[in-house]
Formats: C-alpha cells, structure tokens, sequence
C-alpha cells in the first residue's frame, strides 16, 4: 500500500489501516523513512485544513499503580459513549539484550471483533524519555481517525517529559502513599500533569487522604487547573466516568492548533538531537536558537519537514559562539 | 518408636490409597475405566475433568472449542455425575477430584449424585478430596475463573460446608505439586504451599465466625496437601518431613491445635512429570519409581495417597494399560517389597537431619517474605515471578549440561525404541465427535428441565453470591437439585464476581547473562536492521489449558536474544490471537498446546489470521503434539512443530529468527 493510499485510508475514518500505518512508522529502512515523510505530510493541517481531531492522552505513572487496568476500564468507558479507541502502549526494552516483553496487553480487556479498539504495544528500545521512537509520528497519523490515542508510558520523573510534548493532555497515575511523586511535582523534576488520578479509590480513608495531600502539594506550586480523580478498577469500579468528564474539560479549553504546533516542533527537535546528538545540537548554535529557528517556520510543517530543515541548517552552520571542533586527524 | 532388638513393626502397615488421575471423554464412557481400574486394585478414584468443566464452561461455549472431553470428562451437570460414579460404592469410595475453581459446584455435583443413588448415600458417609486450591492455579495452572477475593471466599465457604455437614470430605488439597512443575526449587515448593494454607486457614477462621474457636482444630485436621516428587528422591523426602514439622508447628503456634491426630501432615502424591523425557521414554519408568520412593521411604512422613504419571506422559495422553503398568508399580512396591514392614528408616540419620534443617531455615525465610508482602494472596505478583525465575534457571542449566537428564543433554544415542517404533509411541486419543455428542447431549438436558425452577435457583445462587454471610454450599446444592449445569453456575458467579487475568509473571523475570547468548543476539540485530524493526514475536495460549510454563519460558528466552516479545498470558480464543497479531504487527507467532487440543485450535488460529488480515505472518506451535498430528498441522501450514524433544531454546530461537528472515527475504 502505498503512503497515499494510507493517508486516504485514515481520512476516510477507516481504523483498519491503523496496523499498516504502525508497521511502516515503526520501520527505520531508508525507503519506508521516506514512505512514511510522505504519509505524514499527506496527514499535516495544510491537507487537512485543520488539526487532526482525536484527542491525544498521555498516560503515565510509576509501574505496578494500576496504569493498565485504568486503561482498560477507560478504554471501555470511552466504547461505550461510542468513540474510537486506539493505545499506543509502550515498555522499556532490556538493556542487556536489547529485547522487552510487552505485557500490557495481557491486562487490557478488548473484544476482537470490535474495530473500533485498536492496541498496540511497542517498546522504548534506546531512546530515553519513555516514548518509542515512532510513537509521536504514530498518534499524529492516528488521531486523524480515531475520536482518542491514548498513549501510556512507564515512569515517572523524566520519562512523561515526551508525552506532555505530544499529548493534548497528561495524565499522571498515583496511588495512594505515592510520596515521591509529591516531592517531584513540588521540586519541578516533574511537569505538572493536566489530570492526576489516584487509583485504587477502594482503599477508602486511605485514598481520600492521599487525595488532600495532592490537593495541597498543588496548591503549594499554584497549580489550580490540575484535576485531581479517585478512581478503583476493581468491582465495584468508580470514578472512571469523572476520568473521561476531566479529559473533555481539559480539551474543550485547550487551543488545540498551539499545543499540536508545539508538540510538533519539539518532536522534530528530539529527533535531532537522537540522530545527531550534543554536536548537532551545537551546530545549530545550542537547544535556545534551534527552538527558536523552529518558531519562524511555518506553523502547518509536519515533523519529517521541519527535521530535514534542522539537518539542512546543521550542515550548513551558522557561525556558532564557539569554534567548531577541529576535525580528527 | 521402634524397638531397637526388632526393627520390624508388630503389625505390617496398610498401604496408602492407591490411585489413577483418569478421566475422558464423557461420564459413561470415564465409569467404564474407573471400575475397570478399581477391578485391578486401585483403592480410590482420581477424577480428571475436562477444561471447560474445571474453568466453567458447557460443551457448548466458544472457548470449550476443541477441548471438550479432552484431558479429562466433561461434566456439565448432575446427570453427568450422576452416571460417572454409577455402580461405585460411594460410602466405601475414596474419591478425589482435580477441581478448583469450580470446586464448591462440582462437589455439589457429587452430594446430590450420591443422595439420589441407589441405595442412596448420605453426605455424612462421603470420602474424598477437592482439590480446591486457588493460589496455584494462578501461580501455575491456569484453571482459574473468579478473581483472588471471590475465590478464597468460596474456598473458605466449601470448607466451612463440608466441616459441618460432609465431615469427612479434605474440602481442600493445598497444592505444592504445581509449584515443582512450574520450577519452584524444594525451599520455595515448601514456603509458598504453607504461606498457601496460612491464606486458607485464616480465611476459614474469620469465615466461621463465632465458631471459629469450637471448628478451628477439626478445619485443621482437614486440611491436606497434594505435593510433587522429583527425582532428587533423598531431598524430595527431607522436603516432606520438612513439612510435617512445619505444619505441626503451624497448627500449634497459630491456630491452637492440640490434638496430634489433626496436627498430623497428610499429603497425597503425584510424582513429578516436569522432570519426564519425550526422548528415551522408557527411562521414564525409573525415573517414576524413584520418585515414588521419595513418598513412601521414611513412615513418618509417607503419602497417604498416591497416583503415578504414565511413562509416556511426554508424548501425548496415557492410555489405560499405560496408567495400568503405573498402577503395578505401586502395588509391586506396597505387596512385594518389604518396605511396609518397619518403622522409619530414617530416624536418626545425620543426613537427613541435616537436610531437614536446612530446607526449614531456608523455607522460614521465604515464607516470612511472602507474610511481609501481605501474605499469599498479595504476594501471588512476588511468587509468580520467582517461579518463572527459578524455571528459567533450571533450562539453563539443563542446557549448559550442569543438570543431567540421562537420554536427552547426556548419554542420549540409542536403539529404535520397540515401545514408541510401530505408532505414536502409544498415546490416547479422544474421538472428536465427542465434542458435538455432549453438545447435543446438553442441549437434550435443557429441554427436558423445568426452567422455572432453573431460573429460580440461578438467581437464589446470584442472592448468595452477592451476600458476603451467606454460603454458596446451599444455594450451589440446590442448583445442583434443580438441574442447573456448570456453565450456568459458573455464569451466575462470574457476573457477580467478574473475570480474572492472573499476572504473566514474565515482565519482572530477570534476563539471563549473555554469554550463551551473543551469538544468537547478534542475528536478531542483524536480522531486524534489515527488516528496519526489531524482530516481535507474538506467543500465544489457545484455549483453555493454563500449562503456561512453556510458554513463559519462550517469551523470556525470546526477550532475552532481543526479540520484542508479545505475551497475553492463556485462554485465548483464536480470534484474539489473530487480533493481537494483525494489530502489533508481528513478524511470527508462536503457539503452546499441552492439553491435546492442537488439531483444532491451531488450524483455527491460521484461518482466523488469514481473515484478520495477517495470513502471510508465519506460525510455529509447541506442546505435547504427537508425530502424526505434526505432519497434519505442517500440511496446514504450520511452519514448524516443537515437542517436549526440543528441550535446547536457544535452537528453537535461532530456528525463528531463520524462519522470519527467510519470509521476509533478508539473505543470510
């Protein structure tokens, strides 16, 4: 299938093409790089004449809080109000063998039959900061057909730094007793999610206390906007349809085109600096000036666009503050 | 004990039940084996059922497909028992039955059975054991339904039942023997089976409430283990002796028991299959006989029941004359041997003490870690993964030749086999029309029923259900009265108690040193650079058999060489499978099999690919898979069949990454 016929797919609403669209912007072979430039741009706001519509959430936490079984229960509570589903969940890889067991499926309740729930689970191979190197570029391309990507990360600290570049809204899982994630909020280590839920709201006494300590950790930085949700995956469930009223708060007051743009743009920058590393980034005269170089551009460039525009500058130096190294001998 | 002038005892002991775990195709046919066996000597009965019956499910469900009657009978109402034990005494029967979640139902099954025999027999007459043990079945078994909370009532509620109203009956086998054959080391087969019983008995004491003081020290007594024997028979046996004292003491510090004859360790056995070569089978015979001597060689803490594995369990399902020279072995050692005769032959023995010592302080650690993470049920995570831990440690060193197993990494040229050489080495098969036989056979049941009085019974079961005080016994025994069948039951509960997905255990199992492993490292590199994504491999369990170990031991090997590895854990329809596939975009997919259900679930899988889109991603599947049925599942497009023979992974991961370079033409 060629990249045209993808995009076309994914504008028709077709949520079948998602396997293609997934195998090929995972796929690192020169020829599919160029394919999927191709299917990026035929899916940027300029061919569209607009954003792409889905909601994109970032989910994240620390492991073993309870991030999968939300998801799950999330999944379905969105199904049933009727809208498409697709999760790009992503593991680490091991770092001795450069392989990863991809478990996150296993605890996602889903009906084969239902094309309107689509997972896929990937793994963070190198790259630091949580994300999968194509998973950015997938939910682009996804949320042009999906009603909602939800991509779900491990970690806390650094790793939900990439999905706030990427999502319309962060949420950051806890469950109660999560201290360090109080003291990375207050010590800015963390970004301040948009949503913050703490599961395993069954606890009772023990959940509504760890509720008033994020209340008032938020308080302490002045971060009024975030909303703070209890919620228990275990019968009897609850909280999970406030979960979905927050995301649609949360969206319905973003300025959707800003956020993308910048996602966009720091998404490029990333990919920079993976594939060149601290010496592209000097010869674009430092991270500062390379942002912003990235905020004259067009603000309807898709990533692949603006990365080939970084390369191109980086080959052709602007006179940087300090001298280029000499070259080895 | 003994008289140091006479070593002999005044009077020769009585052997120990002797049993057949038997069971297939449907209730007719199982009683016509039973009361063949017991003709032969067998003292008790084993029960195996089918899978839809151990995890809930008629003939007639979606995920029965294939394993109807299969590795065992299926029983799918009281009809059904009704026929199993006809013409068996039952007041003089010793039964026990492989059943766990679905246990309370089954043994209801039985109570109503033998109140409508002829001439009928009270539940206060009845014998037997149900195995009952949740925390394994998902630790290693896999035949769960309800999730941890639900189960252990249940659980608690069959043993607060049976103590008053079947008081005779063992309403639960706490079970070590699946621990051993998921890869527990003997310390961690010990600590995680009484950490098991202490999650039990503190169920049952707070379920008895006011009672709990008056019925503490019968429930105790109650109280028995199944456990596993290896071929390490003189550890084996200090591991069981280890247990005796630890139980005493259990019941002595923590539940007040004082009376001996309810502090006393009993223990049935089944013999170790995980240790059993598809190569060389007929070694299995010694291997079994070793084993067995583990379990009846020191008095003081001998089986008191016991079954052993056929000697071709590793090539498919043992046929009745193969469980018969089984059978033999038992009574050889009970009748012939001299064994019975004397006290115990180890009291006093240095080597034992020390062994005993060793495993106890080992064991306390290990189950202090368990009550630290909040006791079993909590620690179903911690013990899991250290299972998979402990397996994988045990390949390893199975492939790097520091454990022999005679005939497979060691001495292993050999004679044609006269055993295995004329057909499939001797197994059993099923015959498939078995399946639509008790589909049509349910479908008559239903309509012959009174529905008002099924439909009334089905929500007096939900009522029970929801009401924590109330036990499930009673309304269980009156669905069973009311022809009401196991899927229905199971139904009613799973709607009030929901489903359950036991944990992996794969994700925190650590990754192996590399040496071994590079070069297999450097071609899956290779491999994915050229295909331009990491080599994904999808392993999956169709079915309904919970045998996971395999499986998981794949998935680890496989992360462990650097493949992106897809898990999902068991019980998979192939129309998952098929979806998980077509959407992670896998570049193989593997399937494990170990209950006989290989010629159908498999080829389902392929067609259901094929319609998901996925046709062209290859398939390999391992199990219990008998030559004949390797070459029909290769002419259906299996590209590989891997059987118990196959023990080396590290080939079986080089034979994939092959197989996924050629179908995707990257050259060598």
């Amino acid at each position: 299938m060629t990249p045209a016929e993808l995009a076309a797919r994914l504008r028709g609403g077709d949520l079948t093409a998602a396997p293609a669209v997934l195998n090929l912007v995972e796929t690192t072979t020169p020829e599919a790089r160029a394919a999927s430039a191709e299917l990026l741009a035929a899916l940027a706001p300029r061919e569209l004449g607009r954003e792409a519509p889905g909601h994109i959430i970032g989910i994240t936490g620390p492991p073993g809080v309870g991030k999968s079984t939300l998801l799950s229960r999330l999944g379905a509570e969105l199904r049933g109000r009727g809208r498409s589903v697709a999760i790009l969940a992503v593991d680490p890889s091991s770092k001795r063998s450069g392989g990863s067991l991809l478990g996150d499926r296993a605890r996602i309740d889903y009906d084969p039959a239902d094309r309107g729930l689509f997972i896929r689970s990937t793994a963070a191979g190198e790259r630091l900061g949580g994300l999968a190197p194509a998973t950015r570029a997938a939910a682009g391309a996804l949320a042009v057909a999906f009603d909602v990507v939800v991509i779900e990360t491990v970690g806390v600290g650094q790793s939900e730094t990439e999905v706030s570049d990427v999502a319309d809204t962060v949420v950051v899982v806890i469950q109660p007793g999560s201290g360090d994630v109080l003291q990375f909020l207050k010590a800015g280590i963390m970004e301040t999610p948009d949503v913050l839920v703490v599961t395993k709201a069954d606890l009772g006494r023990v959940a509504q206390r760890a509720m008033a300590d994020l209340h008032a950790s938020l308080r302490s930085i002045g971060a009024r906007d975030t909303r703070v949700i209890g919620v228990s995956s275990v019968a009897p469930v609850q909280g999970i349809d406030s979960l979905v009223e927050a995301l649609d708060v949360h969206r319905a007051g973003l300025d959707l085109a800003a956020r993308r743009v910048q996602a966009r743009r720091a998404h490029a920058l990333d990919d920079f600096v993976e594939e060149c590393g601290a010496r592209g980034l000097r010869a674009l005269g430092g991270r500062r000036r390379a942002q912003r170089w990235l905020e004259d551009q067009d603000p309807d460039l898709e990533v692949p666009a603006l990365l080939r525009g970084l390369e191109a500058r980086a080959a052709d130096p602007v006179p940087a503050p300090t001298p280029a190294p000499a070259p080895a001998s | 004990m003994t008289d140091s002038a006479d070593p002999r005892l005044p009077e020769r002991d009585r052997p120990w039940v002797m049993r057949t775990y038997a069971g297939h195709s449907d209730a007719k046919r199982s009683n016509e084996l039973y009361r063949r066996n017991l003709a032969k000597g067998q003292t008790g009965l084993s029960i195996a059922f089918d899978l839809p019956t151990q995890t809930g499910y008629d003939p007639d469900h979606e995920l029965a497909r294939g394993e109807v009657g299969k590795v065992g009978v299926s029983v799918a109402h009281v009809g059904d028992m009704q026929q199993l034990v006809e013409a068996i005494p039952l007041d003089a029967m010793n039964t026990s039955m492989t059943i766990n979640a679905t246990a309370a139902w089954l043994l209801s099954l039985y109570i109503v059975a033998a109140e409508r025999a002829h001439p009928p027999v009270e539940a206060a007459k009845l014998q037997g054991t149900t195995q009952n043990d949740i925390l394994k079945e998902y630790l290693s078994r896999g035949t769960y339904a309800f999730p941890p909370g639900p189960s252990m009532r249940l659980i608690a509620d069959t043993i607060a039942y049976t103590v008053i109203h079947v008081p005779r009956w063992n309403p639960i086998n706490i079970c070590s023997y699946h621990l051993q054959e998921a890869g527990a080391t003997p310390v961690q087969e010990i600590a995680y089976a009484m950490s098991n019983a202490i999650a039990v008995l503190d169920a049952v004491r707070e379920r008895l409430g006011d009672r709990a003081e008056e019925l503490m020290s019968s429930v105790f007594g109650r109280i028995s283990f199944f456990v596993n024997a290896g071929v390490r028979f003189i550890e084996e046996h200090a591991k069981l002796r280890t247990m005796s004292a630890l139980w005493e003491e259990l019941g002595r510090e923590r539940y007040g028991v004082t009376d001996p004859k309810q502090l006393r360790f009993r223990y049935g056995v089944q013999v170790n299959s995980l240790g059993l070569t598809e190569a060389q089978p007929e070694n299995n015979v010694y291997r079994i006989a070793l084993e067995a001597l583990a379990v009846t060689l020191g008095r003081d803490a001998r089986a008191r029941a016991l079954q052993l594995p056929a000697w071709n369990e590793a090539l498919g399902l043992p046929r009745p004359w193969d469980q018969q020279w089984s059978l033999r072995l038992q009574q050889i050692l009970a009748y012939e041997t001299d064994l019975l005769e004397y006290g115990d032959i180890f009291e006093g023995s240095k080597v034992m003490e020390g062994l005993v010592a060793e495993l106890t302080a080992g064991a306390r650690d290990e189950m202090a870690r368990v009550a630290e993470l909040g006791g079993a049920v909590e620690a179903v995570d911690y013990m899991k993964s250290a299972l998979v831990e402990s397996h994988r440690e045990r390949w390893r060193r199975i492939e790097t030749g520091e454990l022999t197993v005679v005939g497979m990494n060691r001495f292993d040229t050999t004679e044609p086999s006269p055993l295995t050489a004329d057909n499939d080495g001797g197994i059993m098969t099923v015959d498939p029309a078995v399946e639509a036989e008790r589909r049509a056979a349910l479908q008559e049941w239903k309509a012959a029923r009174d529905d008002a009085v099924v439909t009334a019974a089905l929500e007096a079961l939900a009522v029970a259900a929801n009401d924590p005080d109330a036990n499930i016994m009673e309304a269980s025994i009156a669905a069973a009265r009311a022809g009401v069948t196991t899927g229905e039951w199971s139904q009613t509960l799973r709607d009030t108690f929901g489903e359950y997905r036991a944990p992996t255990g794969v994700g925190e199992a650590a990754s192996a040193p590399g040496e071994d492993l590079a070069e297999l490292r450097d071609e899956v590199e290779r491999v994915s650079e050229a295909l331009g994504r990491r080599i994904k491999f999808l392993v999956g369990k169709p079915g309904l058999d919970g045998h996971s170990n395999g499986a998981e031991q794949i998935a680890v090997r496989a992360r462990d060489v650097g493949m992106d590895v897809v898990y999902e854990g068991i019980r998979l329809t192939p129309s998952q499978i098929a979806a998980s596939a077509a959407q992670e975009g896998v570049h193989v997919v593997g399937l494990s099999i170990l209950s006989g259900s290989h010629g159908e679930l498999i080829p389902a899988v392929i067609a259901a690919l094929r319609e998901a889109g996925a046709g062209h991603v290859p398939v390999v599947c391992g199990g219990i898979i008998p030559e004949s049925d390797a070459v029909a599942l290769r002419e259906a497009g299996v590209a590989a069949v891997y059987t118990p023979k196959d023990w080396n992974l590290n080939q079986m991961m080089s034979d994939i990454i092959e197989l996924v370079a050629e179908r995707n033409s990257v050259t060598a």
